[in-house]
């Protein structure tokens, strides 16, 4: 088949690495959606030509790092306070373009006065929120995103809604705020689902930029480290189990 | 006959060995490596290079992004 061989030479190039990811080795856990994710924050930075105006809050949890692997300004914030710092930092500079990256732990648990309170305000800045239905970083604890019946360090027998009370969806909930332009749930666990999450996220981007308000993108992630599955597996129990009850798609676009 | 082909390039010291590459790829080309990498990590590696199509299913997934993609029409 030698008559065949792809020269690799840049007019063949169909994907490489985004220049706005660093070199350094994530942190993350082998198969983790983090890492995915990252590259679509970085391309959709890169592609609407927006690295040196873009200033990224990091959370409390397992991207708390994520300033260590795209190459722009970032600050880190409190656990669960993300919001409020990123509010801080759009009105200082409206200008640029600001962001959020939070679990769901960090997001919908310690900081959901914050995140709520953002939104109704209608901030103009972009909530990315990372929902794997666990505490990942502290050992894969029960947030309030966990499934009913799911089995976590907390609650290793499943969890009970007469115990620990019922998984929310947060997301709907900020859909009924008025500063809120755009909310979308998405995933990255296949291809295909990894194409469409990017577009929403550069739509999310451009609202900012256009002073429309807040726009929430919601990730269905996966923790397989927590969930205690491979990766490939961890993919495969997301979409029959978490996705049923966070379904993907827009649920508010105005 | 025009054909189209593609090939990929993995960073081996970057992969974790996840195989979500590995169960994305519509064709089946690859498979992890039996050796390891200075980390200790199986690696991705084409098993069937012949049926890439270039359609870089693989490396938009990729979380530790370690694939390099590469296209090319024969005539
Ligand atoms: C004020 C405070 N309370 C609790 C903690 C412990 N803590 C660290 S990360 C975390 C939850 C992280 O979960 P999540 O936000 O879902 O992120 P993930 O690691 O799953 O991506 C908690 C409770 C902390 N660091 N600070
Ligand atoms: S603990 Fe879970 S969320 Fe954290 S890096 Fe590992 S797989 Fe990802
Ligand atoms: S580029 Fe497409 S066909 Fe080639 S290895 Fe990757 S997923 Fe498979
Ligand atoms: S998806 Fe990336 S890190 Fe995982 S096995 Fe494939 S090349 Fe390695
Ligand atoms: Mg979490």
């Amino acid at each position: 088949m030698a008559e065949f061989e792809v020269e690799i030479k840049p007019e063949n190039l169909v994907y490489g690495t985004p220049k706005l990811i660093t070199d350094r080795i994530m942190h993350y856990c082998p198969g983790c959606s983090h890492g995915t994710i990252h590259k679509l924050v970085a391309e959709v930075i890169e592609e609407m030509g927006l690295a040196e105006k873009t200033i990224g809050v990091s959370p409390v949890g397992c991207s708390v790092f994520a300033y260590n692997y795209i190459d722009i300004d970032w600050v880190q914030a409190a656990h669960g306070r993300a919001a409020a710092v990123a509010t801080a930092v759009k009105r200082l500079y409206p200008e640029k373009m600001v962001f959020t990256y939070q679990g769901d732990g960090d997001l919908a648990a310690i900081g959901t006065g914050e995140s709520i309170h953002a939104c109704n305000r209608g901030e103009n800045i972009v909530v990315i929120y990372i929902n794997n239905a666990i505490y990942g970083m502290t050992g894969g604890q029960m947030a309030p995103t966990t499934l009913l019946g799911m089995k976590t360090a907390t609650t290793p027998y499943g969890r009970d809604p007469k115990l620990h009370g019922y998984p929310y969806k947060i997301a709907d909930m900020m859909a009924h705020l008025d500063g809120v332009c755009y909310i979308t749930r998405q995933s990255v666990h296949t291809p295909v689902n990894v194409r469409k999450a990017k577009k929403a996220l550069r739509k999310a981007f451009e609202n900012a930029m256009a002073g429309k308000g807040l726009s929430l993108v919601e990730f269905v992630a996966t923790c397989n480290s927590g969930w205690k599955q491979s990766p490939v597996a961890s993919n495969r129990w997301m979409e029959e189990n978490m996705l049923p009850f966070y379904p993907l798609g827009d649920i508010k676009d105005i | 006959m025009a054909k189209i082909k593609g090939t990929i390039i993995v960073d081996k010291e970057r992969c974790k060995g996840c195989a979500v590459c590995v169960a994305s790829c519509p064709f089946q080309v690859l498979h992890l490596s039996s050796q390891v990498n200075g980390r200790g990590y199986p690696f991705a590696e084409m098993e069937h290079p012949d049926q890439c199509t270039g359609c870089a299913s693989c490396a938009v997934i990729c979380p530790d992004s370690c694939i390099t993609v590469y296209r090319q029409k024969f005539e």
